[in-house]
């Protein structure tokens, strides 16, 4: 039976462990387009979307932590609570794909993949968000940080299971930008979250380096400067540092160079909108 | 719900799709939704290099795979190995060399597609990687060995009018680059090809803009006679000129005929851009003399146009480029010369505005250079210049078509602007869209124009003619023709020239197919005016007929009949009788052909009356662009065309809203990227086309001066939305930074550095 | 090909059997070749065009990305079980009456979008709209008569409830 669309956490790994070639499906928009491309050709799939637990997400006030699970759609993330507990996700989430990527493509998903151009990512990594992954017999929680350590590459063995993140919540101001050639449905050219905690400033890039990028020279530079005292013409010398701490590369969506600039002009808009200025 | 109608559905109605209703619904036949008893799945090897000998092909391994039942390679073609629209110059399948990445090397039958995957990766091609020639003056210059037996020009053209000394006050100068647009149409390659019983012959359902030049180049190829070989329109789902060249025909219906099974192929997308050519892209050198007042006095220019490996129709994109050197302009003096090269690039050929749209980006790019240096307004330069009736062109060709671009200019230029922006614009409407990266602080507003002339029909010498079959029987009218519809609407039209022509309201259409004369390509504005005046032409035929058998029922000089609504009348008596009851037990068909007048080739000087006719528009384009990102917003379209008449106002609103959006795309977004030869973004994540967010408002003004020389006085409507508009935008975002920008797609770099 | 699979999907309230498939087959292929249902078009396998649209458990999808074997269960709803007797729609008359309709190749997908976005917003705004639709591409039409479908359909709705 090649395919298993397992109704229990316990059922998943249990079927993991057994089938350790299998291919984990959650929303199926990133795997699909390479099943469709001739890429990949799956003998065994472990399908995701029956968990319960994958599918609920929760604000937990007391905790100051949002769960949510893997199988959480990006549309849900765009509108109502979540939105409103993580403006940053909620803008990050309106820019993957399509309405229709986006009721189906979902944060573990995108954690699976875990490419550079993840849109979710720079969110996840600018808010310190941990990943949580279960086998069969264990469980474990590693820092985005941790999690992600390349292109399309991340510290998921074999025999785990992304279960879901959990995001804490910031006291002020987040928020998302990303570039790319066209008002929708564009895959990230640079992208940038912007968060602000207890004053002191986050700042994580998508599309610009091998991994998500989180600029703690940058960070550093500022938060010793100090929120109040930001200008515009600091935030020019913001996106110089943030410019710095980008390693962008020459594709056939952008060019290095351009990358670098506009992650930079992203970074000093954001700053400048996160002290409203 | 039922569609309930007040008026009859007549030439100048917004009459509805006879297709309509069944597209909707999803019951419309694409050529990719059909299917047949028994039938396996046809898939393409395609070379991976884009140039490269081949050493060897074994295809043991894909014999091997269950369920495979054919595969064929260049030695399995029984008749001529090659195919082309105007030279013969592209093989059925690489033999010896591949010369573009995604040529075909080799087709599988099997029972899934899947099973074709397979089968494809289990053919062993070795190859000798070879240096590709992938600059087009590299071509020119000879520095590359020939890539093909053909050479690597594929035509050379100059144009030599008036005074090649003459010059002017004011010289303006520019080098325009325009990317590599593809069609992108949204149904891509598909067939399904089934084998006559006794193995004699094929018929094949295809998606194309041409079933006749399709059959001749797949008769050849497959060594049999054209009438074994019979063609059907598939549903088509969208053209833009990708459909007017052969691409999986001729293997469908080989593997077809060796397994004595039907045959489906239907490309991916990625396939889709490997398997159709692309607008060429190209690099065009204008420079401008011009009096103080304006006036230009000469234009001197070099056109390259990369046609890729195999020539396609290369040679007649190359004269549509020369050919439109001055635009819409008077131009007393000219000296051009333009090439169209052979590279190892992939082959470029038909798109909608065929070589017209790159001659346009650079007049218009130049006018306001003009413009600029003479200090005259942008529009005002224009007027100033503008060619008229009688005018001789730089061919010279004296200009016989209604011209009433004074009007399209005027009336463009007094559209309302859009609506400044507001101090809190909704995100969306900002450079960037859901990508919030603007603020309102960082958005500069730009203004630019647009004007151009482009030729209707084909040009030197080839006779495109059309046919049409009309039959009345009682009352009803039951329509016959080859013409390719492939989205702009034909359908439509066609029953509305037979109600007006015939006073009859019941007007049906016969399956779409080779079992008359051809239509010619849907392509160049010219359905309209071509299968139009062949419907018409056939219509009135058969009117005749009818006003005689009329007449002679009734005893009245037929002369004196005439359709009225849907009565047939006496004009100088009392008669009145309905069509319908007229026409009772009364049957009649006749065939019309039309043929549009003679043109000439050019002669090696370009001179000669190359073009059948001209069509007009002019666009002024309004954008929001953040230039510190260089991201765009296009938020207003302003058009005048001059259309000739409106046949159907609905289907011309759609096909100018439609043009626009596609010339917006290679103003801001569309190019297929290609590095050494090698497709770097063939797929919609990464070859971006324009979507719901990135259209803008379309304010529209059809100019209506029918053509005496136009049957219905009609011209085609369907390139001239597409050409002006790109170079509009790109000039209200060089009006909106200030910066010199020279080339199409504008990326965000070329803004912003 | 790998184990073949059998199961069955409720496409239009009904239960479908699928036999002897891939298990690599999308949802938008078993729909076409397999269950006779070749309404939702491909035209891109990726899920930037739209055109396969279809609903799954109400939601709207990109079918092309759904493999078709995890679908078990769900409740699958495509262009073809919009109106079970044959006539239109509000919003497939519009396309038909505004001249949203050229090639026809995007419609179907491009009907399933404006169907759920009006079905969960009865009044959408500009943005609103164009966002909804902004993972539907249209080659031939530039969108405007599409806009205009969905303006008269809002418009109708609103006449026919007040």
């Amino acid at each position: 039976m090649p395919i298993f669309i397992p109704s229990s956490l316990t059922e998943a790994t249990q079927l993991l462990s057994k089938n350790p070639d299998a291919h984990l499906l959650t929303g199926g928009t990133d795997m699909m387009v390479e099943v469709n491309f001739n890429h990949r050709h799956p003998d065994t799939v472990i399908a995701l979307r029956n968990i319960p637990e994958f599918q609920r997400w929760n604000i937990d006030t007391a905790s100051g932590l949002v769960h949510i699970g893997s199988s959480v759609p990006y549309a849900t993330m765009e509108h109502g609570d979540l939105a409103k507990a993580l403006p940053a996700l909620a803008e990050a989430a309106r820019t993957v794909g399509s309405p229709q990527i986006r009721a189906a493509g979902s944060i573990g998903g995108n954690l699976g993949t875990c490419s550079p151009a993840g849109d979710s990512l720079p969110v996840l990594a600018a808010l310190d968000a941990v990943v949580h992954l279960q086998s069969e017999s264990s469980r474990r929680s590693v820092s985005f940080a941790e999690f992600m350590v390349g292109p399309k590459r991340n510290s998921r063995l074999p025999n785990e299971i992304i279960t879901g993140v959990s995001i804490p919540i910031t006291n002020g101001w987040q928020g998302y930008a990303k570039v790319g050639v066209r008002n929708a449905m564009v895959i990230s050219v640079a992208s940038v979250c912007l968060a602000i905690h207890d004053n002191k400033v986050r700042v994580a890039l998508g599309s610009l380096g091998p991994t998500i990028i989180r600029c703690t020279e940058s960070e550093n530079w500022i938060n010793s400067i100090g929120l109040a005292n930001i200008d515009h013409s600091l935030a020019k010398e913001f996106a110089d540092h943030v410019r710095a701490e980008s390693r962008p590369i020459d594709d056939h969506r952008s060019t290095a160079e351009y990358r670098r600039h506009a992650v930079g002009v992203l970074a000093a808009r954001l700053l400048l909108r996160g002290v409203q200025k | 719900m039922t569609i309930t109608k007040t008026q009859r559905d007549i030439l100048g109605s917004s009459a509805l799709r006879p297709d309509g209703i069944s597209k909707v619904q999803g019951d419309f036949a694409f050529s990719s939704d059909l299917h047949a008893e028994n039938m396996l799945w046809g898939a393409t090897l395609r070379s991976p290099h884009p140039y490269a000998r081949i050493v060897s092909i074994d295809v043991s391994g894909a014999w091997k795979i269950a369920g495979v039942e054919c595969v064929i390679t260049a030695e399995d073609v029984p008749g001529q190995l090659t195919y082309g629209l105007i030279s013969e110059d592209q093989p059925v399948f690489a033999r010896d060399v591949v010369r573009y990445m995604g040529e075909p090397v080799a087709a599988v039958a099997a029972d899934h597609p899947e099973t074709c995957r397979r089968a494809l990766a289990a053919i062993q091609v070795v190859y000798e990687v070879l240096t590709p020639l992938t600059n087009p003056e590299h071509a020119i210059d000879a520095s590359h060995e020939p890539i093909h037996p053909d050479g690597n020009i594929i035509r050379r053209q100059r144009i030599m009018h008036g005074d090649p000394t003459a010059t002017a006050p004011i010289v303006v100068e520019g080098t325009y680059d325009i990317g590599m647009q593809d069609q992108a149409f949204l149904g891509t390659e598909s067939a399904l090809a089934i084998p006559d019983h006794d193995g004699a012959g094929v018929e094949v359902f295809v998606a194309t803009q041409w079933l006749h030049e399709d059959r001749k180049q797949m008769a050849k190829c497959l060594g049999m006679p054209e009438e074994k070989v019979r063609l059907v329109l598939g549903g088509v789902g969208g053209a833009f000129g990708a459909r007017e060249d052969i691409s999986l025909q001729v293997h469908t219906a080989l593997l077809a005929m060796r397994t004595s099974r039907p045959v489906k192929m239907q490309y991916g997308r990625e396939e889709s851009f490997f398997g159709h050519v692309h607008r060429h892209p190209a690099q065009i050198w204008m420079r401008h003399h011009a009096n103080t007042d304006g006036r230009i006095v000469k234009i001197e220019a070099r056109f390259v146009f990369d046609g890729g490996a195999y020539s396609s129709t290369s040679s007649a994109v190359l004269i549509n480029g020369v050919t439109h050197t001055q635009g819409p302009y008077q131009c007393p003096n000219a000296v051009v010369d333009g090439y169209a090269v052979r590279t190892n690039n992939p082959p470029c050929g038909a798109m909608r505005g065929f070589g017209v749209v790159q001659a346009c980006f650079a007049h218009e790019g130049q006018m306001d250079k003009l413009a600029a240096a003479t200090g005259i307004d942008e529009v005002e330069i224009r007027l100033r210049n503008i060619i008229h009736t009688g005018d001789t062109m730089i061919t010279g060709q004296v200009l016989e078509s209604v011209a009433p671009l004074e009007r399209c200019i005027r009336e463009t230029a007094a559209m309302p602007l859009p609506a400044e922006m507001g101090s809190h614009p909704h995100e969306l409407d900002l450079p960037g869209g859901s990508g919030r990266t603007a603020d309102r602080r960082n958005i500069v507003r730009g203004i630019g124009w647009g004007v151009s002339m482009k030729n209707l029909m084909y040009s030197e010498g080839f006779d495109d003619y059309s046919t049409a079959r009309c039959t009345l029987t009682n009352g009803s009218v039951e329509l016959k023709f080859a013409t390719s519809e492939v989205g702009q609407g034909f359908v439509t039209l066609a029953p509305q020239i037979a109600r007006s022509v015939l006073g009859v309201d019941n007007v049906t259409y016969d399956t779409i197919d080779t079992q008359i004369g051809s239509a010619g390509s849907t392509s160049a504005s010219r359905q309209t005016w071509m299968s139009g005046g062949a419907v018409d032409g056939a219509c009135r035929m058969v009117r005749e007929r009818l006003f005689e058998h009329v007449g002679a029922v009734h005893n009245i000089d037929p002369l004196r009949l005439a359709i009225d609504d849907t009565d047939i009348i006496d004009t100088v008596g009392t008669l009145r009788i309905s069509v319908q009851e007229a026409s009772a037990n009364f049957s009649v068909s006749e065939t019309y052909e039309y043929h549009h007048r003679k043109t000439e080739d050019l002669d090696e000087n370009g001179q000669g009356n190359c073009h059948v006719a001209f069509a007009f528009v002019a666009h002024r384009a309004v954008v929001d662009v953040d230039v510190e990102l260089g991201l765009v917003k296009v938020v207003q379209i302003a058009t005048a065309q001059d259309v000739g008449r409106v046949l159907n106002p609905m289907s011309v609103t759609g096909q100018i809203e439609g043009g626009i959006a596609q010339g917006l795309g290679l103003a801001v977004m569309e190019e297929i990227i290609v590095t050494n030869g090698i497709v770097r973004n063939p797929s919609f994540t990464d070859y971006l086309l324009p979507t719901a967010l990135d259209a803008p408002q379309v304010v529209i003004s059809m100019i209506e001066v029918p053509d005496p020389q136009a049957p219905m006085g009609a011209k085609g409507v369907g390139e001239a939305p597409c050409i002006s508009v790109t170079p509009a935008i790109v000039a209200a975002i060089r009006n909106a930074t200030g910066k010199s920008i020279d080339r199409c797609p504008v990326r965000p770099q070329d803004i912003c550095f | 090909m790998s184990e073949l699979e059998h199961y069955s999907l409720t496409v239009n309230g009904v239960e479908r059997q699928v036999s002897d498939a891939w298990i690599g087959e999308s949802l938008l292929y078993v729909l076409r070749e397999r269950l006779g249902l070749p309404g939702s078009k491909g035209a891109c396998e990726q899920g930037e065009c739209g055109s396969c649209t279809v609903f799954v458990d109400n939601a709207a999808v990109c079918s092309c990305l759904v493999m078709a074997a995890t679908a078990v269960g769900t409740q699958i709803a495509t262009v073809e079980g919009l109106n079970d007797d044959g006539s239109l729609t509000d919003v497939q008359e519009a396309f038909i009456t505004e001249g949203a309709v050229q090639c026809g190749f995007c419609t179907p997908g491009l009907v399933m979008a404006v169907h759920h976005l009006l079905d969960h917003n009865d009044s959408p705004n500009e943005q609103e709209i164009k966002e909804a639709l902004s993972g539907n591409i249209c080659r031939c039409t530039g969108y405007g008569r599409i806009f205009a479908a969905v303006d008269t359909v809002i418009s109708v709705r609103k006449g026919v409830s007040s």
